[in-house]
């Protein structure tokens, strides 16, 4: 072989295109952006049917995540998910989203061991790390009494 | 005027997780986990506070808000139960979203089926 | 010595063994691509009536053999032997594709190269009086392989325009020893060795095999003493877009144009518009082009001359995720119409 490792990654940077990133941006903020919105628009529901603050925004997640998940099964989500890219990833319906695919995909390994042990192999490192980030964040504000 | 707020902070929240995707080749997951994370640290400074209250669901909807919700539950956790607040705070303040993901995943699953792509 | 050696690398089968028969299986993207009319099935629905992906997979490779040894005028049951592959762990779309044949098995793993290593070693096994009549086979599912090797399918995630698009397809040759069971004989060929240039990008496999393909090649074409002009058609597996601009580009650097005579199985299958992003990939796209269109051209004249190169990148969730290269094989076949 003449050619390097080197040479070789230098040609193939040089014939592999680039994603299209600024369609891709587009889409991501105006998909994402929607999704807020539609956010938005749930939580002004929810207060004005008399929920308290806090309770309206948690019943707005709980909503998004009931509509990412419905159409996750539906197999609509991923068909939007091709174009908006992280419009899709980073709202709290990607996080639902990430959690029904493995789940819906590995019904057929059983309930138990395909269905619910798959559940969390996309979303649980958010899990893992949140609740830890926030565990270190508690620590910090307890032994220093910032709060 | 407050939907407009919220569109547009979500849109900015998205596009830049798109950059990062894109020219990091970062997969989805890490972008995930970096961005609750990211959540809590700018709670803890006091940093996202600001954006939800001019955003609002543009900030909470992203998972930016996911770790918002976390340092927050952290913060009340403490205000009424100390130590042990530490370690129940957080969880209790985004138990909605993660028990709904849990049983909407749990139902979606068993009602659907897996569907080919093309 | 070895007698059926040329060179150092190059193969070659004396008494050419012939394809008597061949068969492609394909899924409802893929009869919906170019090269739709050349397969013998197109499945409505992926699943082919099965419960899950994996059992998909192998019902459509047991049809595919089924398919293929029928139209060489054989029970599946009067092969000699089945050798086929396929992309799941532990081989089990082929090994439970003819689990009820109760023919000798032998199970391959080439990743997409596979279709090339059985005809190879079919031959071989012909050619050397082990098997009178057998039947090679390799496929891939789009959906098993992807549950296996990136995300699930409702998950939303976005592809690199470097990526493939694994193909829902089968194909399935029988090679017979005796000169009149078929027009069109393996010939020669050349087992690849593994070719590592550091690749790590597994949505850009492409990029990962060209240099094995060339490497097959360029040796093959030194050892016969043959060049990309001696054949109407030199057919790299799944090289795709990218990886089909690289191999065109190494040969480049030889002062060979290899463009006049080149194709790649990853651009024939799909088309543009089919959103498959680089081209197709898996065991299936080269298995179903070559066993659909490319062996009925050679059978009916429009092709005399082909030199097959199955091209596989090795490499499995795990190798990746420890941060291993991907390293590309290449295994190539020559495939002549005998006259007469």
């Amino acid at each position: 072989m003449h050619v390097s490792k080197d040479e070789y990654d230098a040609l193939l940077k040089q014939k592999s295109p680039n994603s299209p990133i600024l369609k891709d941006i587009l889409w991501a903020a105006v998909i994402g952006g929607l999704i807020c919105t539609a956010g938005q628009g749930i939580l002004n529901l929810y207060k004005m049917a008399g929920l308290p603050e806090k309770d309206a925004a948690t019943a707005t997640s709980i909503t998004l995540i009931f509509l990412g998940a419905l159409l996750t099964g539906l197999g609509w989500y991923d068909k939007l998910a091709k174009h908006a890219g992280a419009g899709t990833i980073v709202p709290i319906t990607g996080f639902s989203n990430a959690v029904v695919a493995p789940a819906l995909e590995f019904k057929s390994e059983g309930l138990v061991l395909g269905m619910a042990a798959k559940m969390f192999t996309i979303a649980g490192p958010v899990l893992v790390y949140g609740i830890s980030a926030s565990v270190v964040y508690g620590l910090v504000v307890y032994v220093f009494h910032l709060a | 005027m407050e939907y407009l707020r919220a569109f547009i902070t979500g849109a900015i929240i998205c596009g830049l997780s798109q950059i990062l995707i894109d020219k990091t080749k970062l997969t989805p997951a890490r972008i995930l986990v970096t961005y609750v994370v990211l959540g809590v640290v700018l709670t803890g400074f006091g940093l996202y506070q600001p954006i939800v209250d001019w955003g609002g669901a543009g900030a909470t909807v992203p998972l930016l808000g996911f770790g918002y919700s976390l340092a927050k539950g952290v913060i009340e956790g403490i205000a009424q139960s100390g130590l042990i607040g530490v370690l129940t705070g957080g969880v209790t303040g985004a138990a909605g979203g993660i028990a709904a993901a849990v049983v909407f995943g749990f139902l979606v699953a068993l009602v659907f089926k897996p569907k080919s792509k093309s | 010595m070895a007698v059926n050696r040329m060179g150092a690398r190059a193969l070659r089968f004396r008494n050419a063994p012939r394809i008597a028969g061949h068969a492609a299986v394909v899924g409802k993207k893929e009869g919906e691509g170019p090269l739709r009319g050349t397969f013998d099935y197109v499945a409505e629905d992926d699943h082919f009536d099965q419960p899950t992906w994996e059992k998909a997979e192998s019902e459509m490779q047991r049809r595919c053999i089924e398919l293929a040894a029928r139209k060489a005028g054989r029970e599946v049951r009067e092969l000699n032997m089945i050798l086929a592959g396929d992309l799941l762990n532990q081989c089990i779309g082929s090994a439970f594709a003819s689990s009820d044949s109760n023919v000798p098995f032998l199970g391959l793993y080439g990743a997409c190269s596979t279709m090339a290593q059985g005809l190879l070693l079919g031959a071989c096994l012909v050619d050397g009086g082990f098997a009178d009549e057998l039947a090679c086979a390799a496929s891939s599912h789009f959906c098993s392989a992807e549950r296996q090797y990136r995300f699930p399918l409702a998950y939303g995630g976005q592809r690199t325009p470097t990526a493939q698009w694994t193909a829902t397809a089968s194909g399935a040759a029988v090679i017979a020893a005796k000169p009149e069971r078929g027009r069109v004989a393996v010939t020669g060929g050349a087992v690849g060795q593994m070719v590592d240039l550091g690749v790590k990008d597994a949505n850009n496999m492409g990029a990962a095999m060209a240099p094995a393909a060339y490497r097959t090649l360029s040796d093959y074409f030194r050892d016969t003493a043959t060049e990309p002009g001696d054949y109407d058609m030199v057919l790299t597996g799944d090289l795709a877009g990218v990886g089909a601009d690289l191999l065109i580009e190494l040969f480049k650097q030889d002062g060979v144009d290899i463009r006049p005579v080149y194709s790649d199985c990853g651009l024939l299958l799909f088309s543009p518009d089919q959103d498959v992003h680089a081209g197709g990939s898996g065991c299936g796209c080269s298995a179903c082009v070559l066993c659909g269109s490319i062996l009925r051209d050679l059978e009916e004249g429009r092709l005399r001359r082909v030199l097959f190169a199955g091209t596989g990148a090795m490499m499995s969730p795990v190798s990746v995720q420890q941060g291993q290269n991907i390293a590309g094989v290449c295994h190539a076949v020559v495939l002549e119409r005998q006259e007469g």
